[in-house]
C-alpha cells in the first residue's frame, strides 16, 4: 500500500471536496436506508387499520426520502469522482513535466510504447482507484454498518439467521476472487503468447512462405487459439458459479427471512412489515458485498500502477541547472573546446568516444565524417548537453559547458537531427517551433535558404499545408529541408547538421550549401556526412575512427593522406560515376 | 508492437450496422442449434426469478394468514428449490454460452489468421505489423463479449421482463398498471441517458485520442523539444489538451450522476405507488398485502434488466467498430493465385531460365527491365549490383513472392505459372539476409516444425554447415530455448542457423541472400566454409556480398538499375574495367586486402 502514499498530497490538494463528498455519502445512505422502515411502517399500518391520507403520507414519504438520497448520490459523483478525474489531471500533467526534463538516455531505454502505457493504462488504473474504489468503499462500508444497525435493532434474532449465509458469501467470494485473478493471469499469458505468435509468424511471413509452411503455421495456430480457448472456458467455469452462488446465498437469506419471521409473525412475535424491511434491507446489501471483491481489485490493480509510476517519477533529470550554473551567461559566441573528451552510454556500455581533443573557433566551419558507428553522432550530442561527458571537460567561450545556463546554451544551437522529426503541424509552425512566436518573414526566408519555399509553393495550403499522415507525407529530402529551415530559424550560433543531406539530391545540397556559406558568416557550424561533396569546402575536417580523430586537416591535405578520408573519396568518385551510367 | 498506436482504433461508429450483423451472426450459424436450446432454455430459467415473489404472495395470504406452519415450510422449501434449480441452470446456461462464445472467437480468430497467412507480400509491405496484430488479437477480443454474454443474454433480460409482467397481471391487472405507469418515464429516461451519455463519451474519446497522439509523437520526438528548448511551451501545450480531456470527463460524470439516482427515484416512486393505491386496495380488501408484497418484490426486479439491456448499446458499438475492421481485413484478396489446374512437380533439375522479365512493385515503375537469363542445374550464379539494381526483386519473383508483369519464368522449362506455389517453393529454398528466427527451440528453428525432418538429419545439417560446435556447447543444445527473433544468438550463430535450416530441407535450388553485417574473423570463417557447403550439388542463386562467394561463382551477372548489364566470370568481368570493376572497387577490393 505504500505506493499510494504518494497520493497523498493530491488528495490534500482536494481535501475540502473529499471530505463534502463523504459527508455526502452518510447523508445519502441515512436516506435510502429509511425507506424500508418506511414500508415496513406502512405496512403495519395497513394491517390496523390504516386510512388513505395515512398512506399517502407515507408513499410520499418514500418518494421523498429517495429524493433526499438521490440527490446527495448525485453530489458524491459530483464530488468525489469528481475529484478524481482532477487528480488524474494533475498526476498526468506531473507525469509530463516530469519526463520532459528527463535525459534523452530515459527515451532511449524505454520504447514509446512503454512510456505510453504508463502515461494511459496505469494513470487510468491510479484514477479507478482514486475514483470509483474510493467513492464505493466509503459508500459500501457506512451502508453495511448503518443496516445492520437498524436490523439488529429491528429483530437481532432474525439478523443473526438471516445474515447467517453471509460470512459464507464473503469468504466465498474472496476464494472465488482469487482463483478468478489466477486464471485471468493465466489467460492474460497466453493471451500474449498468442500475440506473440502472431507477430512473429507475420514478421517472418518470408520465412513461412519460402518453406512452405503455411499450413504448420496454421495447425500451430489453431491449437494454441484452441488452448487459448480452453484457458477462457476454465476461466468460465469459475466465473460462471460467480453470480449464481452470490444469488443462492443471498437469496437464501431472503427464504431463512420469509420463514423464520412467517413463523415469528404466526407466533405473533413479528409482523409483516418487518419480513418486508429485512427483505429490503438485504436487497440492498447485495450491491455492496459484490462491490467489495471488485473494489479490492481496483485497490489491488492502482498499488500495482502507482508502483509503476513512482519508478519513473523517481528517476533523476541528471542534466540540468544547478548551483554552478553561472546565471551571468546570456549569450554565446561560438567557440568550442573538447579536453580529452570520452564518452559511453553506461558502464557496461562500450566507449564510443575515447579521449577526444578538438578546438572550434568561433565562426568556422567544420566537418565530421566517419564510418557508421564511429560516433559522430555522439559526439554533437555532447555540445547541447543532450547528454554529459563521461569523462573530460567542454569549454564554449572558454567557459565550462555545465555552467552555461541549459536554455542559453539550447536557444544558441540549431541542430538538424539525423532522423529529422517533424510534428504533424502545419508547415509554418513547424519552421518556427524554435521561435517564441510566429514569425512568417522569418519563415519565408529560412525556407528560401534551405531551399524548401518551392516545395512549399506546391503544397495545397502553403504554409498552412499541415505535415504527416493527416496532411501530406513528406519526402525524406523535404523532411531534411524542413527541418534545417527550423533549425535556421532560432537565428543560432552554432548551427549542427547531422547527415542532413543524405536525403537531398547532390545538386539541389550544393544551392544550400551555397545559401548556408552566406547565413553562416560568423557563426560556427558543425556538418556530419557521408559525402564528400558537403564536407570538401569546410575549414577543417575530421574523419572520426572508432572513437577517435583519425585523421585532420584540409580537403586536399586529406586526399593526399591516402587515409580513410582517401578511400572514402575515391569510392565516391566510383558511386557517382554508377549513378551516372545509363 | 505497442508503438503502433493509430487513431483508426479510436474511432466509434454505429451501434447497428445490419449488414456487419448479419455477417457477424453468420459465425454463429453453425452453433444455430446450441443458440436455439440456449435461448428456448433461457425462457425456463428466466421464470424462476419471478416466481419467488408469487411463493411469497401465497404464503403471506395463505399460510401466515391462516397460522399453518408446515405450508409455510412448503412455501419455504419451494423456494429454495427454485433457487437452487435456478442457481444450476443459471451455471449451466452461463457456461454453454460462453462455450459457444468462445468456440465462434475460436472460428474466426483462425479464419482471420489463415487468411492473412496467404495474403501476399505486397499486403505485408503496405501494412504495419502492429496493425495486423491488433486486428487479429485485440480486435477479435472485442467480439468476445458479444458472442459470449451479447446475444443470449439480451433474450435472457427481455424474458425475466415477460415473465415480470405475466405474474403481476396474473395477479392484478389495475395495479400493474398503476406500478408500470412509471415504466415510460423510465425507458424515456433510458433512451435520453443514453443518448447524451454515448455523446459525452464521443465526445472523451475524441479527447483521448488527441491525448494520445500528442503523448505518442511528443515522446518520440523528444530530442526536438529538447534541442529547441521547448519544455515548458510543450507542457501548457499539454496541459490545454489533458485539461479538454479533464472537462469531457467530468462533463460525462453528470449524466452518470443523473442517471442513477434518477433510476433509484423511480423505482420508490413505483414503491410509494404500491403502497398508496394497493394499499387503498387492500383497505378495501380488493388486495391482499400479499400481493402488495409481491409487487415491491417486482418492481425491484424490473428495473435491472431494463438499465442491463441499455448497457448492452456499448458493447454493441465496440463490437461493431471492431467487426468493421476485420471484415475489411477478411475482405482484402491480394493474393497471388495459383493456376486452376497446377502442374504436377515431382521432381527438379534446377534449370532455371528468365526470358525477358520486366518487374515492377507499382504500376509501370519497372524495377527490372528485359531480364533473361539461363541457369543450368548445379550452377552458381552471383548477382551483383549497387543499392537499387533490383537484386532483391530478382530473387522475390522466383518463388512468386510477387508476380511479374511482363516474360516468363521457367524452372526446368515450365512456366513457374502454372505451378502450384507450394509445390516451386518446395524445390528453392531462401536464405535471406536478415535472419529471421522464431521463438521456439534451435530444432524448431531448424525444421521449421516440419516433422518429417528428423532429428538425425537436423543434427547432419547442423554438421555440415558447422553450426553444430555451438549449438553443442548450449547447456539444452537443440532444445535450447531461442527467445524472440533470436535476441541471445549472435549474428553469425543466427546466419549458420539458417543455413543449416536450407540445409535440412535440402532444396534443388538455394537461393543466397548473402548478410552485409560485419561478423568477427572466426565467424566469417565458418560462414565461408557453410557456404561452400551449401551449394555443393544445387542451382544457386547468390547475391553476392563476399568476394569469395563471387570469385567461386561459375558466372557473374551484373545488374545496374534493373537491367543486366555485364556477365561473366571475375577474371572476364575485371578486365572489361566496366561497372563490374568499379563495383569490385568498391566493394570487394578491401576483402581482398584484409584477407591477405
Amino acid at each position: 500500500m505504500k505506493n499510494l502514499r504518494t497520493l497523498l498530497k493530491y488528495f490534500a490538494r482536494y481535501k475540502k471536496k473529499l471530505f463534502l463528498g463523504f459527508i455526502f455519502i452518510l447523508l445519502s445512505n441515512a436516506g435510502s436506508v429509511y425507506v424500508p422502515l418506511l414500508l415496513k411502517d406502512s405496512i403495519n399500518a395497513l394491517q390496523h387499520n390504516a386510512t388513505e391520507a395515512q398512506l399517502l403520507k407515507y408513499a410520499l414519504f418514500i418518494v421523498g426520502a429517495s429524493l433526499f438520497a438521490g440527490i446527495f448520490r448525485f453530489l458524491i459523483r459530483e464530488t468525489i469522482i469528481v475529484v478524481s478525474r482532477e487528480i488524474e489531471y494533475d498526476l498526468r500533467r506531473d507525469f509530463w513535466a516530469h519526463i520532459q526534463r528527463l535525459p534523452l538516455r530515459f527515451f532511449q531505454n524505454n520504447s514509446t510504447g512503454n512510456i505510453m502505457a504508463h502515461a494511459t493504462n496505469d494513470i487510468n488504473a491510479v484514477r479507478m482507484f482514486l475514483g470509483p474504489a474510493v467513492m464505493y468503499s466509503v459508500d459500501t462500508i457506512t451502508r453495511l454498518l448503518i443496516v445492520l444497525v437498524i436490523l439488529l435493532m429491528l429483530n437481532a434474532e432474525l439478523t443473526i439467521y438471516a445474515l447467517l449465509p453471509l460470512p459464507f458469501l464473503s469468504i466465498l467470494i474472496y476464494k472465488v476472487g482469487k482463483k478468478i485473478h489466477e486464471k485471468f493471469t493465466i489467460i492474460q499469458e497466453k493471451f500474449s503468447q498468442l500475440t506473440t505468435m502472431v507477430q512473429e509468424s507475420f514478421s517472418g511471413i518470408r520465412v513461412v512462405k519460402s518453406y512452405v509452411r503455411e499450413q504448420s503455421e496454421m495447425d500451430r495456430y489453431a491449437m494454441e487459439s484452441k488452448d487459448y480457448m480452453k484457458k477462457e472456458l476454465a476461466l468460465v467455469k469459475i466465473q460462471a458459479f460467480f453470480m449464481p452462488i452470490l444469488f443462492l446465498i443471498t437469496g437464501l437469506s431472503i427464504i431463512i427471512v420469509i420463514w423464520v419471521g412467517g413463523t415469528k409473525t404466526i407466533n405473533g412475535t413479528m409482523d409483516l412489515g418487518e419480513i418486508a424491511a429485512f427483505i429490503v434491507y438485504l436487497g440492498i446489501l447485495i450491491w455492496p458485498m459484490i462491490a467489495l471483491g471488485w473494489v479490492i481489485n481496483l485497490i489491488q490493480q492502482g498499488e500495482a500502477s502507482m508502483r509503476r509510476l513512482n519508478k519513473i517519477f523517481n528517476q533523476s533529470y541528471e542534466i540540468e541547472d544547478d548551483e554552478n550554473t553561472d546565471h551571468s551567461i546570456k549569450n554565446i559566441h561560438g567557440e568550442i573546446d573538447l579536453r580529452k573528451v570520452s564518452f559511453r552510454y553506461s558502464e557496461v556500455h562500450p566507449w564510443i568516444l575515447k579521449d577526444v581533443d578538438l578546438k572550434i573557433s568561433a565562426g568556422s566551419t567544420i566537418a565530421i565524417m566517419g564510418y557508421t558507428g564511429s560516433g559522430k553522432t555522439s559526439f554533437i550530442n555532447l555540445i547541447p548537453r543532450l547528454y554529459d561527458c563521461t569523462e573530460g571537460e567542454i569549454f564554449i567561450d572558454g567557459k565550462n559547458l555545465k555552467q552555461i545556463p541549459l536554455d542559453v546554451l539550447r536557444k544558441n544551437i540549431g541542430i538538424v537531427p539525423q532522423e529529422p522529426f517533424l510534428f504533424s503541424d502545419t508547415v509554418m509552425n513547424n519552421i518556427s517551433y524554435g521561435l517564441k512566436e510566429i514569425d512568417p518573414k522569418r519563415v519565408y526566408e529560412v525556407s528560401g535558404i534551405a531551399y524548401f519555399d518551392k516545395d512549399v509553393e506546391d503544397f495545397p495550403l502553403k504554409y498552412n499545408t499541415i505535415v504527416g499522415e493527416r496532411g501530406i507525407t513528406f519526402s525524406g529530402g523535404q523532411k531534411q529541408r524542413c527541418s534545417i529551415a527550423r533549425a535556421l530559424a532560432t537565428d543560432p550560433k552554432i548551427l549542427i547538421l547531422d547527415d542532413s543531406f543524405s536525403s537531398v539530391d547532390t545538386n539541389t545540397e550544393e544551392e544550400i550549401l551555397k545559401n548556408l556559406k552566406r547565413f553562416m558568416n560568423g557563426r560556427t557550424s558543425i556538418f556530419i556526412s557521408h559525402r564528400i561533396s558537403t564536407v570538401k569546402d569546410a575549414d577543417h575536417i575530421i574523419v572520426l575512427h572508432e572513437g577517435n580523430i583519425a585523421e585532420q586537416g584540409k580537403h586536399e591535405e586529406l586526399v593526399a593522406r591516402d587515409g580513410i578520408y582517401a578511400s572514402l573519396h575515391y569510392k565516391q568518385l566510383l558511386e557517382e560515376e554508377l549513378e551516372e551510367l545509363k | 508492437m505497442a508503438n503502433d498506436y493509430n487513431s483508426e482504433d479510436e474511432v466509434l461508429g454505429k451501434a447497428y450496422d445490419a449488414r456487419l450483423m448479419k455477417r457477424l451472426l453468420s459465425y454463429v450459424k453453425p452453433y444455430k442449434h446450441y443458440v436455439i436450446f440456449a435461448i428456448l432454455l433461457n425462457v425456463l430459467v428466466a421464470a424462476l426469478g419471478p416466481v419467488r415473489p408469487y411463493l411469497t404472495k401465497i404464503a403471506i395470504d395463505k399460510y401466515i394468514a391462516s397460522s399453518d406452519y408446515n405450508g409455510l415450510m412448503l412455501i419455504g422449501i419451494l423456494l429454495f428449490a427454485s433457487l437452487l434449480f435456478q442457481a444450476v441452470m443459471q451455471y449451466l446456461l452461463t457456461y454453454f454460452t460462453q462455450y459457444l462464445g468462445q468456440r465462434t472467437l475460436y472460428d474466426l480468430r483462425t479464419q482471420l489468421f489463415n487468411h492473412i497467412q496467404k495474403l501476399a507480400l505486397k499486403f505485408f509491405d503496405k501494412t504495419p505489423i502492429g496493425r495486423i496484430v491488433t486486428r487479429a488479437t485485440n480486435d477479435v477480443e472485442a467480439l468476445g463479449e458479444l458472442f459470449s454474454s451479447g446475444i443470449v443474454m439480451v433474450f435472457s433480460d427481455v424474458f425475466i421482463i415477460v415473465w415480470i409482467l405475466a405474474f403481476m397481471f396474473f395477479m392484478d391487472v389495475k395495479l400493474s398498471f398503476v406500478t408500470l405507469s412509471v415504466l415510460p418515464v423510465l425507458i424515456y429516461g433510458t433512451f435520453l441517458f443514453r443518448r447524451k451519455a454515448r455523446e459525452s463519451y464521443r465526445d472523451v474519446r475524441l479527447h483521448l485520442a488527441r491525448l494520445n497522439s500528442y503523448m505518442q509523437e511528443h515522446i518520440t520526438g523528444m530530442n526536438v523539444v529538447k534541442i529547441f528548448n521547448k519544455e515548458r511551451s510543450e507542457l501548457e501545450k499539454f496541459s490545454n489538451i489533458n485539461n479538454d480531456y479533464r472537462t469531457a470527463n467530468i462533463k460525462s460524470i453528470f449524466y452518470y450522476a443523473v442517471f442513477y439516482p434518477s433510476v433509484e427515484l423511480l423505482s420508490s416512486i413505483a414503491i410509494g405507488l404500491i403502497i398508496w393505491y394497493g394499499g387503498g386496495e387492500v383497505i378495501q380488501s380488493t388486495l391482499t398485502i400479499g400481493v402488495l408484497f409481491a409487487f415491491i418484490q417486482y418492481t425491484e426486479m424490473f428495473f435491472r434488466p431494463i438499465r442491463d439491456l441499455s448497457e448492452k448499446y456499448n458493447i454493441m458499438q465496440t463490437a461493431m467498430a471492431s467487426s468493421e475492421r476485420i471484415f475489411k481485413l477478411l475482405d482484402n484478396k491480394t493474393f497471388i493465385k495459383n493456376p486452376e489446374n497446377p502442374k504436377k512437380l515431382e521432381k527438379i533439375d534446377g534449370k532455371i531460365e528468365f526470358r525477358d522479365v520486366c518487374f515492377a512493385y507499382n504500376e509501370d515503375d519497372y524495377v527490372l527491365k528485359n531480364i533473361s537469363f539461363t541457369i543450368n542445374p548445379g550452377e552458381t550464379v552471383a548477382i551483383v549490383g549497387h543499392t537499387g539494381a533490383g537484386k532483391t526483386s530478382l530473387i522475390n519473383i522466383l518463388t512468386r513472392f510477387y508476380d511479374i508483369n511482363k516474360g516468363e519464368i521457367l524452372v526446368d522449362g515450365i512456366n513457374i505459372k502454372t505451378l502450384d506455389k507450394k509445390d516451386l517453393r518446395k524445390f528453392i529454398s531462401i536464405v535471406l539476409q536478415d535472419v529471421f528466427l522464431f521463438s521456439g527451440n534451435i530444432e524448431s528453428n531448424i525444421n521449421l516444425n516440419n516433422e518429417n525432418i528428423t532429428r538425425e538429419k537436423i543434427i547432419e545439417a547442423a554438421k555440415i554447415v558447422g553450426a553444430d560446435e555451438f549449438i553443442d556447447q548450449l547447456p539444452n543444445k537443440y532444445e535450447e530455448e531461442v527467445k524472440e527473433r533470436g535476441a541471445t544468438l549472435s549474428v553469425g550463430q543466427k546466419q549458420l542457423i539458417s543455413f543449416a535450416r536450407a540445409l535440412a530441407y535440402n532444396p534443388q535450388i538455394l537461393i543466397l541472400d548473402e548478410a552485409t553485417s560485419s561478423v568477427d574473423t572466426e565467424a566469417e570463417q565458418l560462414i565461408q566454409r557453410a557456404i561452400e557447403k551449401l551449394l555443393v550439388g544445387r542451382t544457386a542463386i547468390v547475391i553476392a556480398h563476399r568476394l569469395s562467394t563471387i570469385q567461386n561463382a561459375d558466372k557473374i551477372i551484373v545488374l545496374h538499375k534493373g537491367e543486366i548489364r555485364e556477365t561473366g566470370n571475375h577474371q572476364e568481368l575485371l578486365a572489361k574495367r566496366g561497372i563490374y570493376y568499379r563495383l569490385y572497387q568498391l566493394q570487394y577490393k578491401d576483402q581482398e586486402l584484409a584477407a591477405s
